[in-house]
């Protein structure tokens, strides 16, 4: 990161320290350690809407720079969440169960513990066995090796698959769509042994840690906001130098970039892979938040919505990216919320509830018509307007 | 409990020699008042046998109404009638004698007899030998219907008595069969049961099997080591097969007093628990016992000192289990009847196997249309065309809806079902062009991007069902010519719902072909999709075409959706539920080829099914090992099973 | 710059929100899913909860002051339904909640709920297996819906093979394991239960129909229970009036089907079928007859009635008692005053709170009848609710009691109590 970098690209600092002066503004307001104007409820979602981000910024790469419109990221998200919701969940359980067996007559045995967090975490699917891929679940750090591992080495094979057999285009999407439905399906049975359509819940209550919710809230959105920080600079990075200029060449031209003697295959998979393990970070942040992580969160649909944020903010420019997140889900999540007020025509009411949906399908359609750059196309005219009458 | 009964019914009987006067079916009633009204299958039997035992002419038509949920009882009294309803809520009530009117009540002033299913299933047994030899038709039936269900030896006899005079040749042939199923399992000689299993030896029935299942039941029987049991002896068992595991025969010997308990790990802490002694167990302090180990040679001291039971050693299991041998003997005592019984069984089954392939086959070829119906107009807007249509699925759900919109209009099932599939079509064709029109053309160089804009057509049309039809699913329903089933046999049976579909799906590929091999349209199609330029330079308009091309693909999915509404539901998410399985079909199946779709269909039904075969008790595994396998089959064949080859092929 | 205005207008609502928590009026918050997947069932308790609001307002109150209903939407999402949650008793800073629909989305509330001590009331049947301090369950637990119906099997209907049918999720998967442990108690062999789970929305049943009808090969009647659980039903039934089963044949009882399920059925072939709940609109008593009429009045002719309706009922009804007893809204003097109470049942009958946080109600069996209702056939006494199920080897040690123990998960063995949070 030389000065160069820096100087070549003023987005970047820009969006640091606005993103900076965001951070510690919601701070100050917050109820955790300031004058409360903003309820914990709205640092959670502000602090979740910053992992959505950061999730948006691995998928412009993907898509935005390098053209391949992946349809399975929220696969990699979710991974990324169950791999931390595991060890808080076991561990959490794992207090809860020591302090109650401790008050035994008899000192409780490895395996009674064991067993009793079994039962605890796997009763209400009916089952009380750990399965195997828990082996790890009581070391924080291994579990969170496995926040990147798991996503990363999932896009390798996959990856390596897609990209070997020259799956390319819709097709490409397709497969990927067919990935997160695939892990969506599998995480769904009791079988998969990660509790089945009841996911992980309660991860907002993190193990050992006394401090009121409204604190929590705040480290998280501290977490987010750099995670989102060092994301953006990171993915800049890669764009800006001769990286990027391939993998925008690939986009733009594979046959070509393949002739000039590039390995598009390689450069595809890396970049495929490491947007998995971006995707991983984003997921293990999010859902401590949310409280609760299940299968339904890796749906295709949710994928979707993510290549909608991305090209409502504008593709291939990072700001835009998350711009367009940011801005529809707080919007989505301010007419789905009921805060919308409904519109009386008379003869019909329109209630946003309903409609929001249809607004948003609509919207999308016209914006993919009509503004192809999105939101950030607007920068550009901003830009032009600007430079047109300078001149 | 017979008896009983008959000294309340001889009670009842001289209270009415005294009083002088003939028994009335209300006396009968009221005679079992209680028991009727508590109305349990666990105690009802008595009252229904007083009722047929009290020999009254009426009883067969009380029966059969109190069976058919007719028979009200007045709370003031307790007596009990039938009734008819009147148009002012209030009920005529009627004797059962002459069928005299006796009065109106309120129908808050009635409680209605409502027997449960089992309760009316021992009635209808009662009613078998009133039925089986009655001149209507139904009654005879539902007689069968009653023996089938619920079989007894007491019913042998009515049901020999009814065969000779049998005029209706199907009855005839379902009481013979009867006949036969009953003489294996009841009759007294066993030569005439041997006869009548080696009679239908082999044959596919359930009830066939039903009855001889039971014959062969067996128990399991230990016995010292040197000295057999007495019995029929179906098989010697040696603990740690495959039928008798280690524990279960232990816990067979231990169920019979023959061995002592093993301690479980929860009874033995119990002991120490039990025995702590100032902090200390057995000498250990109570805060050492947190292994599993410490605890064991606590327990074991404590046996030591005689405070606690000795543990059962697995030498010691292996030692009890040498000292006997295990068999299972049959039930039934006689060796010849559960012999033919084996070899009548043995037969059946492999039979069976084969049926329950066919029937498998069956079921899978009907998912294969499904998805190939499903899959079919995407092939004409993705695989010819090459255009993602995302909302695909809402044309699907679109067809569906317009059924049933016209099903509220056209009551008549059949008839509403033959509006409904073209105004299915034409629905979705206006739809189909429309989207082409205002979105899908501006697109065509940009095949991503058509894919995320119908994606935003797919979100709105969605909500847009919701907010128009609500979320709950709406009814669309077959014609009664569709119910039902085309059965070949127990075994092997098909819905004619989805014998329609398979012949719609034959349809539309007939249609498909014809249109594209054979019309002009379809020359067209395939000129402007192999080269649109030189095709507009031969005085093709390709934007015509492919407005028609696109229509006729949406068209088709519209038919679809009415033919998934009506053998699944008509939901706003209905089309989602198809979507991403239709572009695999398209995908696996192999672009631009209707053979090729025809064959991802297939491939993925079979597959599929081959999985719910192997793990019948998780149909979600089913479904997550078909993507996998779409994956992985996608590697080795990026182009699907039926590749394009040449120039049409390129990207 | 929009992101912006969407940041002032939260503000201003969070602003806004304290400075209105003064005693009157009373907040209620309702908390179902009004879009997504969830929203065909939970709609209808919404408005169930804002007829039984208004209601009370036309009767005067509670405690002199108008209730005022607070409607989130948390849209079938269930990490939506925590922030929500939160929003409520944060934000809007409401007396008692009434929502959830499915287990996961109450697992998903309950740690919010028990960080900020609020005051849930649950109106559907679940897999029991779960006590929270602040959360009252005025639906069935297993013991009052799914073990009174096998008895119905076994006792009335002579069932002696059972096929476990269910949608994949955690209260099919947690009730068949309670029956599964029962039936054995009866002396069912394992050979006897056939279990099968499908995925939400299923719509492909012929294989499985076809497994269940091949189950009648060795001779025994078979039974199904079913908790497949919405659109899945319509293709089962569809499938299994095709086939041609009868409830003579095999019956099947389902935990999940209620009238407005049948709504979107043609019910003429599955006449005799039958369903195990707490409630049926058929019930035939002055207080049901009335509630139907308030609701149709409301609501439109064509509406039905359900279950789950009659647990917020009774729930409603219960807490506005227990706030009138306790003289004010706070959730523990609240909570102390709901031990105990009674209030009618629509069904006839009363209804008691107990000290488990769950009621004790009748148990009903209905048979589908041609028009879509149930022809209720059979009708127990009160049955206290259970938490923990005692047929469960881990379970059946364990007790719950709110009241003198204070505990929701209290073990009788050892004489401690396990935790006094939930498990989630």
């Amino acid at each position: 990161m030389n000065r160069s970098f820096i100087a070549r690209n003023p987005s970047v600092l820009i969006f640091l320290s606005l993103l900076a002066f965001f951070t510690l503004g919601v701070t100050v307001l917050s109820e955790g350690f300031g004058v409360g104007l903003v309820s914990t409820s709205f640092v959670k979602t502000l602090g979740k809407t910053l992992c959505l981000c950061l999730i948006a910024i691995a998928m412009d790469l993907i898509w935005g720079y390098t053209g391949i419109l992946s349809l399975g990221h929220f696969a990699f998200f979710g991974l990324g969440g169950y791999m931390i919701g595991m060890w808080l969940m076991y561990e959490r359980t794992r207090q809860i169960v020591e302090g109650a067996l401790s008050e035994g007559v008899l000192p409780p045995t490895p395996e009674e513990v064991q067993a009793a967090i079994g039962n605890q975490i796997f009763g209400v699917v009916g089952s009380s066995e750990f399965p195997l891929i828990w082996a790890v679940a009581d070391s924080l750090v291994l579990q969170l090796a496995l926040v990147i591992l798991v996503p990363g080495v999932l896009a390798l094979v996959f990856g390596w698959l897609a990209f070997r057999s020259r799956v390319t285009g819709v097709y490409l999407s397709i497969l990927t769509q067919a990935m997160t439905l695939g892990l969506s399906l599998y995480l769904f049975q009791n079988a998969s042994g990660l509790r089945g359509n009841n996911g992980l819940s309660g991860l907002q209550n993190l193990p050992g840690v006394t401090a009121p919710q409204s604190v929590v809230s705040l480290w998280f959105f501290w977490a987010s906001a750099l995670a989102l920080g060092l994301g953006y600079l990171l993915v800049a990075w890669v764009v800006s130098g001769k990286f990027g200029s391939v993998i925008r060449g690939i986009r733009d031209n594979e046959a070509r970039v393949r002739f000039l003697g590039y390995s598009v295959e390689t450069y595809k998979l890396a970049v495929f892979t490491l947007t998995a393990c971006i995707s991983g970070i984003a997921g293990a942040l999010y859902y401590p938040q949310a409280g609760i992580i299940n299968p339904a969160e890796v749906a295709p649909i949710a994928s979707i919505y993510l290549a909608v944020w991305v090209a409502i903010g504008g593709r291939g420019r990072l700001y835009g990216a998350v711009i367009g997140t940011a801005f529809v889900s707080l919007v989505s999540s301010w007419f789905t919320g009921g805060q919308a007020p409904d519109v009386p025509l008379g003869f019909y009411t329109i209630r946003w509830v309903d409609w929001w949906l249809v607004l948003l399908g609509l919207s999308f359609v016209l914006i993919t018509l009509y503004a192809p750059r999105g939101i950030g196309g607007l920068f550009d005219l901003v830009g032009r307007i600007r430079k047109e009458t300078g001149e | 409990m017979k008896n009983l009964l008959f000294a309340v019914l001889a009670l009842l009987m001289m209270s009415h020699v005294v009083s002088a006067q003939p028994l009335t079916v209300q006396d009968v009633l009221q005679s079992q008042r209680e028991l009727i009204e508590k109305s349990s299958r666990r105690t009802i039997g008595p009252a229904i046998d007083a009722l047929v035992d009290s020999g009254l002419p009426q009883m067969q038509t009380v029966l059969e109404l109190w069976q058919a949920k007719e028979i009200w009882q007045r709370k003031a009294d307790g007596l009990f009638f039938t009734a008819t309803k009147n148009d002012d809520g209030s009920y005529t009530l009627r004797d059962f004698e002459d069928g005299a009117e006796v009065g109106t009540a309120p129908s808050t002033d009635l409680k209605q007899l409502k027997p449960n299913s089992g309760v009316r299933a021992m009635i209808a047994t009662a009613l078998v030998q009133f039925q089986l030899s009655d001149p209507d038709v139904t009654k005879r039936r539902d007689a069968l219907d009653s023996i089938a269900r619920d079989p007894g030896p007491d019913l042998l006899a009515p049901l020999r008595a009814a065969i000779p005079d049998e005029a209706d040749p199907d009855i005839l042939a379902r009481k013979t069969r009867l006949e036969r199923l009953m003489t294996m399992a009841y009759d007294n000689d066993a030569e005439a049961r041997v006869a009548a299993i080696n009679d239908m030896s082999g044959d596919l029935g359930v009830d066939f099997r039903a009855t001889l299942n039971p014959i062969l039941s067996t128990k399991l029987v230990a016995a010292p080591a040197g000295a057999p049991p007495d019995g029929n002896i179906a098989a010697e068992l040696s603990p740690g097969g495959d039928a008798l595991s280690y524990s279960g025969a232990y816990a067979l010997l231990v169920a019979e007093d023959l061995v002592p308990v093993q301690i479980s790990a929860d009874a033995r802490d119990a002991a120490l628990e039990a025995n702590i002694e100032g902090g200390r167990v057995g000498g250990f302090p109570v805060a050492q016992l947190n292994t599993e180990a410490a605890r064991d040679q606590a327990y074991g001291v404590l046996v030591d000192q005689g405070l606690a039971a000795p543990m059962v050693t697995p030498k010691d299991v292996e030692a009890s289990l040498a000292a006997y041998r295990f068999f299972q003997v049959y039930d039934e005592p006689s060796a010849e009847v559960t012999e033919a019984a084996e070899a009548a069984l043995a037969a059946s089954e492999g039979r069976v196997a084969v049926g329950q392939a066919v029937d498998l086959g069956l079921d899978a070829l009907s998912l294969m249309s499904i998805y190939f119906l499903a899959a079919i107009g995407l092939a004409v807007t993705f695989g010819v065309m090459g255009v993602i249509n995302m909302a695909h699925g809402e044309f699907i759900m679109m067809g569906a809806y317009t059924g049933y919109v016209v099903q509220l209009f056209v009551p008549n099932h059949t008839a509403s079902i033959l509006i409904a599939v073209p105004v299915a079509f034409a629905v979705t064709f206006a739809a189909g062009v429309a989207l082409e029109r205002l979105v899908v053309r501006w697109l065509y160089h940009r095949p991503l991007e058509t894919l995320l804009a119908t994606f935003g057509v797919s979100i709105a049309l969605q909500q847009l069902a919701k907010n128009i039809f609500g979320t709950q699913a709406r009814p669309l329903t077959a014609p009664a010519w569709l119910d039902g089933a085309w059965v070949i046999n127990d075994v092997v049976a098909i819905s004619y719902i989805r014998i329609a579909i398979f012949i719609l799906a034959l349809l539309f590929l007939a249609l498909f072909l014809f249109i594209m091999k054979r019309t002009r349209l379809g020359l067209e199609t395939r000129a402007v999709t192999q080269n649109p330029r030189m095709a507009a330079s031969m005085g093709i308009n390709p934007d015509r075409v492919n407005m028609l091309t696109f229509g006729l693909g949406s068209g088709i999915a519209g038919i679809a959706g009415v033919a998934i509404g009506l053998f699944a539901k008509v939901t706003s998410e209905m089309g989602s539920d198809y979507i991403v399985q239709s572009f695999m079909t398209v995908v696996v199946g192999g672009v631009g080829n209707i053979w090729g779709t025809l064959a991802g269909a297939a491939m993925i039904g079979g597959f599929q099914k081959g999985v719910e075969w192997l793990n019948p008790s998780n149909t979600l595994a089913a479904q997550t090992y078909m993507i996998i396998f779409i994956i992985i089959f996608i590697q080795f064949r990026p182009r699907g099973i039926i590749a394009l080859k040449g120039r049409a092929a390129g990207d | 710059m929009k992101t912006t205005s969407a940041l002032v207008t939260a503000l201003t609502i969070s602003v806004a929100a304290p400075a209105m928590a003064a005693d009157c009026p009373i907040k209620v918050g309702v908390l179902h899913s009004l879009s997504g997947t969830m929203a065909i069932s939970e709609t209808t308790l919404k408005d169930t909860m804002l007829t039984l609001i208004d209601q009370q307002n036309a009767d005067g109150g509670v405690l002199g002051c108008q209730l005022e209903a607070v409607v989130v939407d948390p849209a079938s999402d269930w990490p939506l339904f925590a922030e929500k949650a939160r929003e409520l008793l944060t934000v809007h800073e409401v007396d008692v909640i009434f929502g959830n629909w499915t287990s996961v989305s109450r697992k998903s509330v309950l740690p919010v709920i028990e960080e900020l001590n609020g005051l849930l009331f649950y109106p559907v049947q679940y897999e029991g297996e779960e006590s929270s301090k602040n959360v009252f369950y005025t639906g069935a637990a297993p013991n009052q819906q799914a073990i009174p119906a096998t008895d119905y099997f076994l006792e009335e209907l002579g069932i002696e093979k059972f096929a476990l049918l269910g949608t994949d999720y955690v209260y099919p998967r947690t009730t068949n394991n309670i029956l599964e442990a029962y039936l054995q108690s009866k002396d069912i062999p394992d050979s006897d239960i056939f279990v099968n789970y499908t995925p939400f929305g299923h719509s492909d049943w012929s294989k499985i129909v076809a497994d269940v009808v091949a189950l009648g090969a060795d001779g025994k009647k078979v039974g199904v229970i079913s908790t497949i659980n919405g659109d899945a039903n319509i293709g089962f039934y569809k499938e299994l009036s095709a086939a041609g089963i009868s409830a003579d044949d095999i019956p099947v009882v389902a935990f999940s089907v209620g009238e407005e399920e049948l709504s979107g059925l043609d019910t003429s072939n599955l006449v005799g079928h039958l369903a195990a709940w707490n409630y049926f609109q058929s019930a035939d008593t002055p207080a049901n007859t009335e509630w139907i009429a308030a609701w149709k009045e409301r609501m439109g002719e064509e509406r039905v009635t359900n279950d789950p309706m009659e647990a917020h009922y009774i729930g409603f009804n219960m807490w506005v008692n227990a706030v009138e007893a306790a003289e004010t809204t706070d959730v523990d003097a609240v909570r102390t005053a709901m031990y105990g109470q009674e209030f009618p049942n629509l069904t006839g009958g009363t209804a008691v709170m107990l000290p488990n946080h769950h009621l004790a109600k009748p148990v009903l069996i209905g048979e589908i009848t041609a028009e879509g209702q149930f022809d209720i056939i059979s009708q127990t006494e009160e049955v206290p609710g259970d938490a923990w199920t005692d047929y469960l080897p881990e379970s059946a040690k364990l007790t719950s009691d709110w009241k003198d123990l204070d505990c929701g998960m209290y073990n009788t063995e050892t004489k401690t109590c396990v935790q006094t949070l939930s498990n989630y």
